[in-house]
């Protein structure tokens, strides 16, 4: 098995506010990705998927702290940088910065620069990590743009953002995030502003992509669809805690955690009229950081909820090869079998 | 870009027409004219007047004809550069106004200019550090630098300069210079006087700068493409300067082109207070007396003023903005 390349231990991010009590948004979150593999963060809005994505490259507000938890960079051949020590200005980040970890953001039109074109945005991260005349950044990037698949290169490099439409605004910014040949790509919700062709065209762009750069992607979404067009692996959160980690086939087949389960059900099925069921929502709604369980953040809605669940944390249990779950159900069970 | 130019220069020459027109209308409209208030004025004195003298300076400057043939009278002497004859200094337009009309543009350009190399850096500190004790100064400073009037400031000025140095502070040139041709010392010598004018005039524009440029800067700030900038890997000033700023300014870009005739208009009680001879004190002078012709040259060349400074600042958008220049198309 490869090495990991990116390794998030027991990562926690807290907000803080001048005239509130701190939110810890993020509490819990362990991920590992993989050189080629891709690793898909699902969860509802506001679990804190976008939130630990900015986290690795430190791209948080200033009132963002991260207490505790480790961000370890390891590309191959090299020693473990712990991302979560670096200052956000400093010298060894912008060094990763664009440069080994590159992001895609959700939204393509105003991501980019209105007021500066295409090519000196994509030329500027060229400049800024490779010593290179602008003459040669400009080939690297008309070359880029041909890789992604925008149509006369060469002119669209002179155009402006809004000149273009929204797919081809994305396969700039991609054009962009892999100007320097990141060994990971971080992909929030890259595809959730655009229309369902488009969004088809981007996935298959970057599986591609991913093919011939070989690098680890962290794809964010809240699209189950998408996770199994795209994803190797994935990791479910729900309000700041991953729940569940592992193979997207196991996850899909055999979901262990409630809140997973109840989402798969949540998926509706083609069927025949007679055969058509209700779709079963999950009960209740998100609450609010502060309302968090001490225990497991899903005790509220879960509806096997027992005992320890209110009040102590699920350990990570390992339920199948690569296959992780954070539930008291799963070591009852085991406790059970043992006994 | 070249057609924006020339179908803005179009515009611009109507409106100028169009300005003028107004311009002289606006003189004519209080009752009576030159002569009425020269009457006045003699007869306060106790002096008579022939009516039949008035009468013949009447027919020769032709104010008993009808609003329309005075004015295209008087634009036809402006289009070939003679602005006619002031009534009261009886001297030509052109020559009692060109010299004020340079001092005017000079300490208001000047003033522009400090304005914004203090106002930028400030700004751009204020949002970037946003509610830090640098901005809350800043705060301050730009609000009393709001609320208090420009001759208010100009007064305490040339207060303090008196007790503490001695000196008296008014005009913008000694009087061994006053008429001298621009040399190394008279520029000097303008300098040592028109720091204070500069300042006082740029005060309250530039707490205004401060507050629009913080304003318009924390609104950028929060943009998705700074942070794109970020992870770019980009250290953060050029982060900063190189986008948000950029973006910050285009508003203040366009306001460039009304800043000077405002100033112009706004400056002509600090004029009067500090003496300096400047357009303003004479444009309110030639308006009591009716001195119309030099009234209307005024009056004219601050509206082409204007009308090239939005003009220029129309296109010092369009250039700096990509968004203006092909959304004109």
């Amino acid at each position: 098995m490869t090495q990991p390349i990116l390794r998030i231990e027991d990562l926690s991010i807290s907000f803080s506010s001048p005239d509130e009590a701190d939110i810890e948004a993020v509490r819990q979150v362990d991920l590992t990705l993989t050189p080629g593999k891709t690793l898909a963060l699902v969860g509802e809005s506001g679990c804190g998927k976008s939130v630990t994505a900015r986290a690795v490259l430190r791209l948080l507000d200033a009132n963002a702290r991260i207490p505790h938890g480790r961000i370890l960079f390891q590309p191959e051949g090299s020693e473990p940088t712990d991302i979560a020590r670096l200052k956000p200005d400093s010298l060894a980040l912008r060094a990763i910065r664009g440069n080994q970890i590159a992001m895609i953001f959700q939204e393509p039109m105003s991501s980019l620069s209105p007021v500066h074109t295409i090519g000196d945005q994509i030329d500027e991260m060229v400049l800024i990590h490779e010593r290179v005349n602008r003459k040669q950044a400009r080939a690297r990037t008309v070359a880029l743009l041909d890789q992604v698949g925008i149509p006369g290169a060469k002119e669209r490099a002179d155009a402006y953002p809004f000149e273009l439409s929204g797919g081809l605004r994305q396969r700039a910014m991609i054009a962009m995030a892999l100007a320097c040949t990141p060994r990971l790509l971080i992909a929030d919700e890259p595809t959730t502003a655009l229309d369902v062709t488009t969004q088809a065209q981007i996935l298959d762009l970057l599986r591609q992509l991913q093919a011939d750069f070989g690098m680890a992607m962290l794809f964010i979404t809240h699209d189950l669809g998408v996770v199994a067009e795209i994803a190797d692996e994935v990791a479910v959160m729900y309000l700041g805690d991953v729940v569940e980690q592992g193979n997207v086939f196991d996850v899909f087949r055999a979901p262990q955690h409630p809140y997973t389960q109840a989402l798969m059900n949540s998926i509706p099925k083609m069927a025949r009229k007679a055969d058509r069921v209700r779709l079963n929502p999950i009960k209740g709604t998100v609450p609010a950081p502060k309302d968090r369980p001490e225990g497991c953040a899903f005790t509220s809605r879960c509806p096997h909820a027992f005992g320890p669940c209110a009040s102590e944390r699920p350990a990570r249990t390992v339920v199948g090869e690569g296959h992780h779950a954070r539930c008291h159900l799963l070591t009852r069970q085991t406790e059970e079998a043992l006994a | 870009m070249l057609s924006f130019i020339i179908r803005r220069t179009i515009v611009m020459v109507l409106t100028l027409i169009a300005v003028s027109i107004v311009a002289f209308a606006i003189i004519q409209l209080p009752p009576g004219d030159y002569l009425t208030s020269y009457i006045a004025s003699l007869s306060a004195t106790g002096d008579q007047v022939d009516p039949r003298v008035i009468e013949n300076l009447r027919n020769q400057y032709g104010l008993g004809q009808p609003f329309y043939i005075q004015y295209f009278k008087w634009i036809t002497g402006v289009v070939q550069g003679n602005f006619g004859h002031s009534f009261e200094w009886k001297r030509p337009v052109w020559e009692l106004i060109w010299g004020r009309l340079g001092n005017s543009v000079m300490v208001e350009g000047l003033a522009v200019l400090v304005m914004w190399l203090i106002a930028l850096p400030i700004g751009i500190y204020a949002a970037v550090r946003k509610y830090s004790l640098g901005d809350y100064l800043a705060t301050i400073a730009g609000f009393i630098g709001l609320a208090v009037p420009n001759f208010f400031f100009a007064l305490i000025l040339m207060y303090l300069a008196y007790v503490w140095f001695g000196t008296t502070m008014g005009g913008l040139f000694s009087p061994e210079f006053e008429t001298a041709r621009w040399s190394l010392p008279r520029l000097w010598d303008f300098f040592t006087h028109a720091w204070a004018p500069v300042l006082v005039l740029a005060t309250s524009g530039t707490a205004e700068l401060i507050r629009i440029l913080r304003a318009n800067l924390l609104d950028e700030l929060k943009k998705p493409y700074v942070t794109t900038a970020r992870a770019k890997g980009l250290p953060e000033w050029k982060v900063i300067l190189k986008y948000p700023v950029r973006l910050a300014l285009n508003p203040l870009v366009s306001t460039i082109g009304w800043l000077l005739p405002a100033l112009v208009s706004g400056s002509v009680i600090v004029s009067v207070v500090m003496n300096l001879p400047t357009a303003g004190p004479m444009l309110l002078r030639s308006l009591t007396t009716q001195d119309m012709y030099l009234a209307g040259a005024i009056i004219l060349l601050l509206s082409v003023l204007t009308v090239v400074g939005t003009l220029i600042s129309d296109i010092l958008l369009a250039w700096i903005d990509p968004r203006i220049r092909y959304g004109s198309k």
